[in-house]
């Protein structure tokens, strides 16, 4: 059997984590928490997650800077990084797709937006 | 709810929309008619059903009819189809079409995400397609779904579904708290409040029909019916798509799959032996 894939939950909100792990862990995937950007630099220093759900405005370090500095660090393999945040307005949206998200949640979400937008990056078999 | 109160709803929308309703599933007239005796004043379901009795109430009957047909939809439902389309259909059609014109209907496409998808697949894949005429026919017996098909507007929870987020970018235009696909999408589509248990003649011939998870609200007899009426406006070398828990077999002889593209079928006559030598059919051998 192969290893289940890995997630980094990325949100200062601990009831938004467990609401996240909670629904990742039941689609089969591992999980692990970082409370805010700089918390999940210094994970990805020692581990390499598959993709990582990360919050845009947290404490200590915000998303969009989390996410350029996962992207310098030049991961190998590169996890696929899914935005995950309140934040709707196009040019949110843009700065994080340049910035190099793979894909964008706008929350709130569901089971089902979630498991859409895994789809679409093939980390979930489609049905 | 009275058995003759239950068998005049069943029979009404069974003989306008092909919509069968078994006994068991009583519950959702209670709750999907709710909405509609509160708006009138009325005390209970058994007051609207006496309503219905009396002649002249076809304004509420549609009414009934729209209320009880399901609506679910998404962007790239099921993604496969579209995947195909892209991979298969339309480019075996770019070869085969040397009219330079192909005309897409989405038989019933509710709230429009059907034939936003298909307009955006072609938007993004095929951009040799910028100078032929293409038309998308987008039709649903639902007015309320048309209206807001047409309006090509949507929640955030909406644009969720199905969709990647480039393609929101590329196509959407943020309003509000709302999504609006861009005008130049929203020109080659004309929304038709068609009922398929009507006269499809009108339409004119399609060289791809989506009609999909419609059929399987119908029994078998209404299903095939409206499968020999959609073989006739399918061209020659035209494809029928239907939704994953649907299919021609046993149905429809009209119609055979095409080898290899699951969910695709065409005129039983003129299917080729692969979907290799679909993709290269030459235009005689189909006219
Ligand atoms: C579940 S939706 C399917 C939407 C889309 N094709 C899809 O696959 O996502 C079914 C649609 O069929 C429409 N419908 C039901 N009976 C119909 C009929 N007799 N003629 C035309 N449309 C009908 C309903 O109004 C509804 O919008």
């Amino acid at each position: 059997m192969t290893s289940p894939l890995l997630c980094l939950v990325v949100d200062d909100s601990r009831v938004i984590r467990r609401v996240a792990v909670d629904m990742l862990q039941s689609l089969g995937f591992a999980t692990a928490e970082a409370e805010h950007g700089l918390a999940a630099v210094k994970f990805c220093r020692t581990n390499v997650p598959d993709f990582v759900l990360l919050d845009w405005n947290m404490p200590e370090m915000d998303g969009i800077t989390c996410l350029r500095a996962l992207r310098a660090m030049d991961l190998e393999p590169p996890p696929r990084v899914v935005m995950c945040t309140t934040e709707s307005g196009m040019p949110k949206i843009c700065e994080a797709l340049e910035a190099g998200a793979d894909e964008y949640i706008m929350k709130p979400y569901d089971r089902n937006v979630l498991l859409d937008k895994l789809e679409l990056l093939g980390l979930v078999a489609r049905a | 709810m009275t058995g003759a109160d239950f068998t005049l709803i069943a029979t009404l929308l069974k003989e306008r929309s092909g919509l069968i309703i078994t006994p068991d599933k009583g519950y959702l007239l209670e709750t999907r008619l709710g909405p509609i005796v509160r708006e009138r004043g009325l005390a209970s379901l058994a007051a609207l059903i006496e309503v219905l009795r009396q002649p002249g109430s076809d304004a509420l009957k549609n009414q009934i009819v729209e209320a009880m047909t399901t609506n679910e939809t998404s962007f790239f439902r099921d993604s496969h189809p579209f995947d195909t389309l892209r991979k298969s259909v339309i480019p075996g059609l770019i070869q085969r079409r040397a009219t330079r014109a192909l005309r897409i209907w989405s038989a019933a496409c509710s709230t429009g995400q059907e034939p936003y998808s298909i307009a955006m697949t072609l938007k993004d894949h095929f951009p040799i397609l910028g100078g032929w005429r293409i038309e998308i026919v987008a039709t649903d017996i639902s007015a309320g779904v048309l209206e807001r098909a047409r309006s090509g507007t949507y929640s955030t929870f909406e644009v969720q579904r199905g969709l990647p987020i480039q393609m929101l970018v590329r196509h959407f235009d943020n309003v509000d708290d709302q999504w609006r696909i861009k005008d130049e999408l929203r020109r080659n589509i004309t929304f038709r409040p068609i009922n398929l248990l009507g006269d499809l003649a009108s339409l004119g011939t399609f060289d791809i029909v989506l009609c999909r998870n419609v059929l399987i609200y119908f029994d078998q007899p209404t299903k095939t019916r409206i499968m020999h009426a959609i073989a006739h406006r399918i061209a020659p070398d035209g494809v029928l798509m239907l939704g994953g828990a649907e299919s021609v077999i046993g149905l429809c002889d009209a119609f055979s799959g095409v080898p290899g593209l699951r969910g695709v079928y065409g005129h039983a006559a003129h299917i080729p032996p692969k979907p290799a030598s679909w993709l290269n059919l030459p235009v005689s051998a189909v006219s």
